[in-house]
Order: C-alpha cells, then structure tokens, then sequence
C-alpha cells in the first residue's frame, strides 16, 4: 500500500518535471541541439588532419633527380608545395605564417645522393606540433614514394630508397606532443553537459519560485523529489549517447572494439552520475545562477580540462593528477577510451563502473539530504 | 485533550543572520488552539506568524519547546504531521508553466486523493473560485488574485484534518479578498474543518472563533474577537473637522500626541480615534478645542492598536512631524488653479489586450490623488504612463505643464517615484543611496550634502546602516527620502503600504499629510482601502477603465446609490459595490448583444 501511493506520487512529479522541461524551449536547445553542435564541432571542426600545407621548397640544387625527387610533393593531397630559391625567403614566409614548413634540398644533394647519403632538410613550423608532425608524416611519405618510384623505373642511383636521410627539426615547440581520442571522450563531454547546464538548475528554481515549500507540506518524500527530476533527463542524455554512437561509428568511423552494450550501460551510469552532481550542486546552493556557475566550474570544466580529454594526464604534475583522479569524469573517461580503442578489457571495466556507482549513491544520498524538507 | 489541534509549550525559533546576528523569532511562546474552529493570528509584520506557521507544519526545528500538532509530536515526526495537514504558505508555489488544471491534479497526485472523489471536489474547487473556464491557462499567466485562489484550491484538494493559511490575503484586492474568505467559510461550516489563518487584517480576524495578537514572537493576548474588542470600550470616539479643514489635517494633529491619543484615521470625512486610556481630560479638551466629538462602538481594530501602542517602547516621533520646520527654507509652490496632471483620453494597448481604455482625469496641486482597482486593472499601467516609464498608445499626458510625448526628460526632472518593491540598492549605506540618487538627478556639491542632511533629519534615518537591514517601513521611509531629494512637484507612489505594519503606515501617511502640506502632489496607489480616506479624491479603475472619479464621499453616496439592499460603509464595501455594478452592467450587455 505504501509502496503504491510512493510509486502513484513518483509518477505524477516525473510527469510534472517532464511537462516542465518539455515547455521550456531552451532546456531542448541545451539538451539536444547543443550536443548535436558539439559533434559536429569537435568531429569536424576540430579535425588534426592536415590539407593543402604549405611547403615552402628551396631548390639550391636544381638537377632532374631533384626535380624528380621533390615532384611527390606535389602530387600528395595534404601538401602544397611553393617553389622558391633562397634560405632566406622561405625563413620569412614561415615566420609570417605562409608556410607550414620549409623542404631544404642542399647543393650538395644529387652528389651525395649517388654516394648514397643524400640528405634533405626539413623544417617544421611547431607552434602547432600537431600540424608539424603531420607534416612531417606526409613529407617523408611523398618523397620517399617518389625515390621508389625512380628504383622501379631501374634507375640504378636510386636502387635504395633509403640512401636518403630526412633531417627534420621542429621549431618554436621542440617537443611537440598531443595525444588524442576525440570522439569517445566527446560522450563523456556531453553527458556531463547535460548534469552542469540542466539539472543544476532544477531544485534551485523550486526553491527560488517558493514552490518547495508547498510540495513539503504533502505526503512526498525527498527520494521521490530526487527520481523524478533526474527521470526526464536520463532520457535526453539517452537520446544525446544515442547521437554520439552514430556519430562515431558512421562519421567519423571510430573504431569500437568493446562490446556496444557495455558502452552503452557504461554511458548511462555516467549520465545519472553527472546528473546526481548537478542536482546536489542545485541542492546545496538554491540559486539558479550560482548552481549553473559552480556546475560549470566544478564538473564541465574539469571534465573538459582534466579527465584526459585534451591532456594526457600523465604528464600533469601530481596535484593536477590528484584532483582529476576525484573527478567522475575521469574515470569514464578512461573506460570508454579503452572500450573503443582496447576492447572489453574487464579490469578496467570492472574499477571504474564500481567507482562510478559509489559516486552515484553518494550523490543521490547527498541530493535527498539537501531536501530534507526543512526551511531553515 | 482530543480536541486540541494544537499545543505548544516554551516554544523558541531563533534564527543567525550573518549580518544582525541572532534574531529571536518565537519567544518563549505557548498556546492551545481548539479543533473544528477557525482561528486567527494577527500582528505586524515580524511578530513571527510565518515563523509560527511554518513551526506547525513542521518546516523549521525550534531551539526549544514543545510542539504537539493533531496529537503528534511535530518536531520528532513531521511527516506524520505533514501527511494530514494542508498548508498554503504566504507565496504559494504554483507551478507556472503547468496549466490550472495540470497544478490541481499534481497536488491531488501527491495527497492520494482516490479518482472517483477527485471529480466531485475539483468541480466543486473550480466553481468556488470560478475557475471552470481557465483549466488550461498556465497559472503564470493568471492575476494576482486568481494565482492565490488557485493556491487555495491545490491547498484543498482534499479535505485536512488541519488547514494552516498564512497570509492568504496579503496583495490580493477587495473583491478576490472576499472570493477567498467565502471559500475557506463554507469548508468550516460543511466539514468542520480546523483552519489557523494569520492576516493583518482585523476584519478578517473578526470572522474567527478565536484571535492570537503575537508581537515579537509572544502571544499579547488571545481570545474571542468580542472579547478582545471590550478593551477598547469608552475609549473610541468620533471626531467631525471644522467644515473646508480636510480630515487628515485633524488626524494628523490628534496622531501627534501619542500621550492622549492611542490611535487616529480619517473616513468619511471625519477622524475615528481611540482615547488613551489614562489621558489627562483637562489636555484631551484642550487637544481638541471646539472639535464636536461623539462616542463610537469599538472594533477589533481599536484593540489591535492599543495593544500594538502598549508594546511600543517609546512613543512614536512621527518623522514628518517636523517635515514643515526643516524644510522651511523651501520656496513653497504656488498654489493655482490649473491641473499639474492632464490625463485625456489615454489609451494602452498590448497588442489585442487594452490595459487602458480611454482614460480622462486632472489632478490639482499639492492634491492627493489615489489610483484604486482590483489586481490586473490597469493601475500599474497607467501609472508607469504618467511616471513617462511606459509611452502611451494615444491620447493626451501633460505632466508638470509637460507633455509627456514631446519633453519626456523635462516632465522626468519634476516627478520623483517610488517603486513597490524596494528599489534601491541593498548593500549600500543609507547615505550613500542617497548620494548615488542624489548624483542620478545632477546634483552634487554642497546642494546635495545639505538636501542629505535634511532628508535625513526629516525622515528620522541612520546616515550609516546599510539599506537592505533596515524593517520594511524604515526601507519605505528611505525611498520616500530618496525620490523627494530633488524635490520633485509631483510625488508617484506605487503600493508604499504593502507589507508594513499598521504603526509604520500610520506614520507614513503622517509624512504624505505634511508633504501635500508643502504643495507637492501625490499620486498613489494602494490595495489598503481605508487609506483611500486620506486622499483628496480617488479614481476607482476595472479592467483598463475608469468606472467612478471623486472624492471618498462622493464615492460612497454613488456607490450606497446604485447598491441595492447591501450597506455600504466602509470604502471597502464601497469598492467592492463600483466594481461589481460595473461588471454586471457589462454582464447584461453581453447577454442583451
């Protein structure tokens, strides 16, 4: 009997939540259109993939194995080479930003070529190391195509490709680093948007707009409160994952090694996580504008920043890797890194789904006590 | 016992304010309150009733005492409690976006009531309070009124063992006022049912078995409304002013001796005041002079106040009282013949809804002019109008000798207006408010050092507290000082009374008395329709029209005209008779068409 009129009173708050959030246009504009924008955005528009770089190659030796030798670069899809005749001039253009990199064939090369040690220059911009090292991998494919090319046509000179040594140098970022999984770190990004910009909001607005105080004066239990906000949002996160998986598998062609349904099971423990944390945010500030402030700060942000999604974490100094090892984001962040690129690697599984379900219970715990129906 | 609803015993409530420090809210207070009764809290604003409302419903946990509500121990099962009560607090939490019948049906979703009784008591809601026609409006959009009466009805969908009602009426016109009362009347009459209600109006308290007087978080006293009303007995008197004087100069005078006098108020022309109870008689007769007084029956009211004036700890320094001497070296207005305010055939549209149909008054100066209608009548409307906050569709507003349409600027510099919600800035000094004001109107320099110093001499204000800690008719006072510091000719006024308590809006309108002294105009609006004796004339506006314009008499004789059987005594009645002969007029003209 009780357990029937805490079921009817669920059922009606879910109701009452979801014509809310229903009526609201902007909560569709957030819940939906912004995730669809970011996958597009972070698929596309953000895309390392290099197209039409600008090579600047100076030509100090202009014989026809040279000629030959560089030819590749014109023809690869990623470069475009400018043909120019001075050290110099190629220095300024790559200072001024008009090149990308700079292909040194030294006057020396077509001799030492038929020594077998021809050596080129290559000279990357690294202000952007991600280019520059593409660069890198599309210059020395194109010329080394183009030598083999030569050895087929049974030009003895060139019979090994490998006579030519490729000297690079990276400038303005000697190091040059960047690690990368964008797409499946793009569900945890916007599963967690979902919890910052939306669910922050609901218990601060109930206690903004008075309209707690009448719903604590009822038979409803703080529980109940709980559920039925986080319900309606489990489903546009659903719908939201949904997008993301087909995004992934038929856009961007991201492998999926890891079983979908744990993928998909994963996610959504993740999803009621991050939603658990904006309601509790909602709960303990009961002000619209500082819960979505502190959302943004204390779970978009550092999931963006600190759950491995932009920075390889383990080049973090120790402070930083304390704090992302507290974030949820983190955890999930590194499973379904593994689940798409590794495979059911059950370990991993296994930690961070029990992680991630402590800190769904503790949230939920924390999100009823700021409910506790009581004004002061 | 068993028909006890509620007991409390050495009940405390303190709350920390990070700023005040401890507030002592409930002090030291007991009381019983008998069951199948209605049962009214009454007491200024901060005496504690939501406190105590909120205690009841087992919303706060007091620093001490005990507290059994409907036989269960509030404080250790709230629950329990809240399971069997009803309680609608004083902003009642409608769901905005839901539609009517959407907000009913959650509240009925959540106290269980069964599908087959839900049909009976929801028709049974939404004709009581004439709903059946909105069920699908979203309660956003209702007016002021109908979003409480809807309150009303989520608070009643079924029927509880124990009704708590707080404030119900607080911002709601006469007419929705009455609308309520006629509700939670026949509950208690068909289903007995116990209701605890707080209000500040003694009218209301007087339809209650019993009335509580809190004060400062302690029960003054408590008792029948009969009984509480024989306090006053042989001391209340009417006093009738020489002919040509306006009755709020005499109010005004007797108001200014807080020894003799307990309490003063105009209506009808004369001045209702109660006799200290100890007053010297030799002074009483000097006091009033030739002034024909004659002896009246008490009201609830009448004890109210001397129970109020008992509690105060140092007889009231009305601010205003020395308004006239401070301010003497103000070159006073001239007082002529021609209108300050021209309002001709004003008209307000948003989009298909008229706010304002054709409107057409004058207001003279140094006159005080009060803009009364139920909520959604279009007073807020024409009053952002004449205030050149809002321009208007068509018609005429010459303002100050400006038209509003052409000089809106220069009009602007020659009206000051106070908003109703406190509208300056809260954690700021008093003084530095006043400068920042001050500085908006272009004053600076010593002018406005010294126009600082006056309004804070004539208004009694402390130059150095911070504005947002001030008691709500202190923050009324510093907005008054605020919009007079560039001593404006006309003074607009929007609710100033709402929500201070009777004491503060006695010294108030002593202020408004002695300013319209000094020949500023004053146009005010208010829901309080017994402050409409003070005005000069009133205007009474129904749905975007002007329906009656004259001076409080004149009202009351055309509407005792035109009501037919009903008394009209009171302005309230008086109110209540215009704006519903109008509606009916339009009823049968609906009906002839």
């Amino acid at each position: 009997m009780i357990a029937v009129a805490s079921f009817s009173r669920l059922v009606a708050l879910t109701r009452k939540e979801t014509r809310q959030m229903l009526r609201d246009r902007s909560n569709l504009v957030v819940g939906l259109v912004l995730p669809a924008v970011l996958i597009l955005l972070f698929g596309y528009g953000l895309s390392f993939d290099v197209t039409d770089a600008r090579v600047a190659v100076v030509l100090e030796d202009s014989s026809p194995v040279t000629l030959n030798a560089v030819a590749g670069l014109a023809g690869s899809d990623y470069l475009s080479p400018i043909w120019m005749h001075s050290m110099p001039e190629a220095e300024a253009m790559i200072r001024a930003g008009e090149a990308d990199a700079i292909l040194r064939v030294p006057s020396e090369f077509t001799r030492d070529l038929s020594h077998g040690s021809g050596t080129l220059q290559l000279i990357l911009n690294g202000v952007d190391s991600n280019t520059a090292q593409s660069i890198e991998g599309y210059a020395t494919g194109a010329i080394t195509n183009a030598l083999e090319h030569l050895a087929d046509r049974g030009d003895a000179r060139f019979g090994d490709a490998g006579g030519i040594t490729l000297v690079q140098r990276t400038w303005f970022n000697e190091a040059g680093t960047s690690t990368w999984f964008l797409v499946p770190g793009l569900i945890v990004l916007v599963m967690t948007l979902i919890g910052a910009f939306l669910t922050s909001l609901l218990i601060a607005r109930e206690w903004e707009r008075g309209t707690l105080e009448s719903l604590f004066v009822t038979p409803v239990r703080p529980l109940e409160l709980v559920l039925s906000k986080l319900a309606p949002y489990l489903v546009i996160g659903a719908i939201d994952l949904v997008m993301c998986l087909l995004a992934a598998k038929f856009l961007f062609h991201v492998p999926m090694r890891g079983s979908l349904w744990i993928i998909v099971l994963s996610s959504m423990l993740y999803l009621l996580v991050s939603l658990a944390m904006g309601l509790w945010i909602s709960g303990v500030t009961r002000n619209q504008f500082a819960a979505s402030q502190m959302a943004l700060l204390a779970s978009f942000m550092p999931a963006m920043m600190l759950s491995g999604f932009v920075f390889d974490l383990r080049n973090v100094p120790l402070v930083v890797q304390v704090i992302s090892q507290a974030l949820p984001a983190t955890h999930f962040m590194s499973l379904v890194k593994t689940l798409f690129m590794v495979g059911n690697y059950w370990p991993e599984i296994a930690k961070s789904v029990v992680i991630l379900s402590l800190y769904g219970v503790l949230l939920i715990w924390a999100t009823r006590r700021t409910l506790a129906k009581r004004l002061d | 016992m068993r028909d006890l609803t509620v007991r409390a015993e050495g009940l405390r409530q303190v709350f920390d304010d990070p700023d005040i420090g401890e507030v002592v809210a409930i002090d030291e207070l007991s009381l019983e309150i008998q069951a199948g009764e209605l049962t009214a809290l009454v007491g200024p604003d901060g005496a504690g009733k939501t406190t105590l409302m909120r205690l009841l419903a087992g919303l706060l946990k007091p620093a001490a005492g005990s507290l059994t509500v409907l036989g269960t121990d509030v404080l250790k099962h709230p629950q329990a409690v809240q399971d069997r009560i009803s309680y609608m607090p004083q902003r009642f939490g409608l769901y905005e976006d839901l539609s009517v019948q959407e907000n009913l049906d959650l509240y009925a979703d959540l106290h269980g009531v069964p599908p087959d009784q839900r049909k009976e008591r929801f028709g049974r809601m939404l004709e009581m309070t004439d709903m059946a026609r909105f069920t699908d409006r979203p309660a956003g959009k209702l007016s002021g009124g109908m979003k409480q009466k809807l309150g009303l009805a989520c608070t009643l969908v079924r029927s509880p063992d124990l009704l708590l009602l707080d404030e119900p009426s607080v911002g709601v016109d006469p007419l929705s006022r009455r609308d309520l009362w006629a509700i939670v009347q026949q509950l208690v009459d068909d289903e007995r049912l116990s209701v605890i209600i707080s209000t500040s109006y003694m009218d209301e308290a007087e339809r209650c078995a019993r009335v509580f007087v809190m004060d400062k978080g302690r029960i003054l006293a408590d008792g029948t409304p009969a009984a509480l009303t024989a306090k006053a007995a042989g001391l209340t008197f009417t006093a009738t002013p020489p002919a040509g004087t306006p009755a709020r100069e005499l109010q005004a005078r007797l108001i200014d001796h807080p020894s003799l006098v307990v309490d003063a108020v105009p209506e009808a022309g004369r001045v209702r005041f109660i006799r200290q109870p100890d007053a010297d008689q030799a002074k009483c007769e000097a006091l009033l002079g030739d002034i024909r007084t004659a002896p009246r029956a008490e009201e609830l009211e009448d004890a109210f106040m001397m129970l109020l004036r008992q509690q105060q700890d140092e007889p009231p320094q009305s601010p205003a009282s020395q308004a006239a001497e401070s301010d003497a070296d103000v070159p006073m207005p001239p007082r002529d013949e021609k209108p300050v305010i021209v309002v001709r055939d004003l008209v307000r549209k948003f989009g298909d809804f008229t706010a304002v149909a054709s409107t057409s008054f004058d207001v003279g100066r140094g006159e005080i002019f009060g803009l009364l209608g139920p909520n959604g009548a279009g007073k807020t409307t024409t009053f952002r109008m004449l205030c050149g906050l809002l321009p208007a569709t068509s018609g005429q507003l010459e303002v100050a000798g400006r038209n509003l349409r052409t000089a809106r600027a220069q009009a602007r510099a020659k009206i000051g207006y106070v908003a109703q919600k406190f509208a300056l800035y809260g954690n700021l000094s008093v003084r530095q408010n006043l400068e920042f004001f001050g500085g908006a109107y272009g004053m600076r320099g010593r002018e406005l050092a010294g126009r600082i110093k006056n309004a804070i001499a004539q208004f009694d204000l402390d130059p150095s507290a911070q504005s947002g800690l001030l008691p709500a008719g202190y923050k009324q006072r510093l907005a008054m000082a605020t919009g007079l510091l560039h001593r404006p000719e006309i003074l607009f006024l929007d609710e100033p009374t709402s929500g201070i308590d009777p004491l503060a809006r006695r010294a108030f309108w002593r202020t408004i008395t002695a300013l319209s002294k000094e020949g500023v105009t004053i146009v005010i609006t208010t829901h309080f329709m017994e402050e409409a004796e003070y005005c000069d004339r009133i205007a009474i506006q129904d749905a975007g029209e002007m329906l009656i314009i004259g001076t409080p008499a004149e009202v009351r004789e055309k509407a005792a005209a035109g009501a037919d059987g009903e008394t009209v005594r009171t302005m309230n009645d008086a109110f209540i008779a215009v704006v519903e002969q109008n509606r009916a007029r339009h009823d049968r003209q609906r009906a002839a068409a």
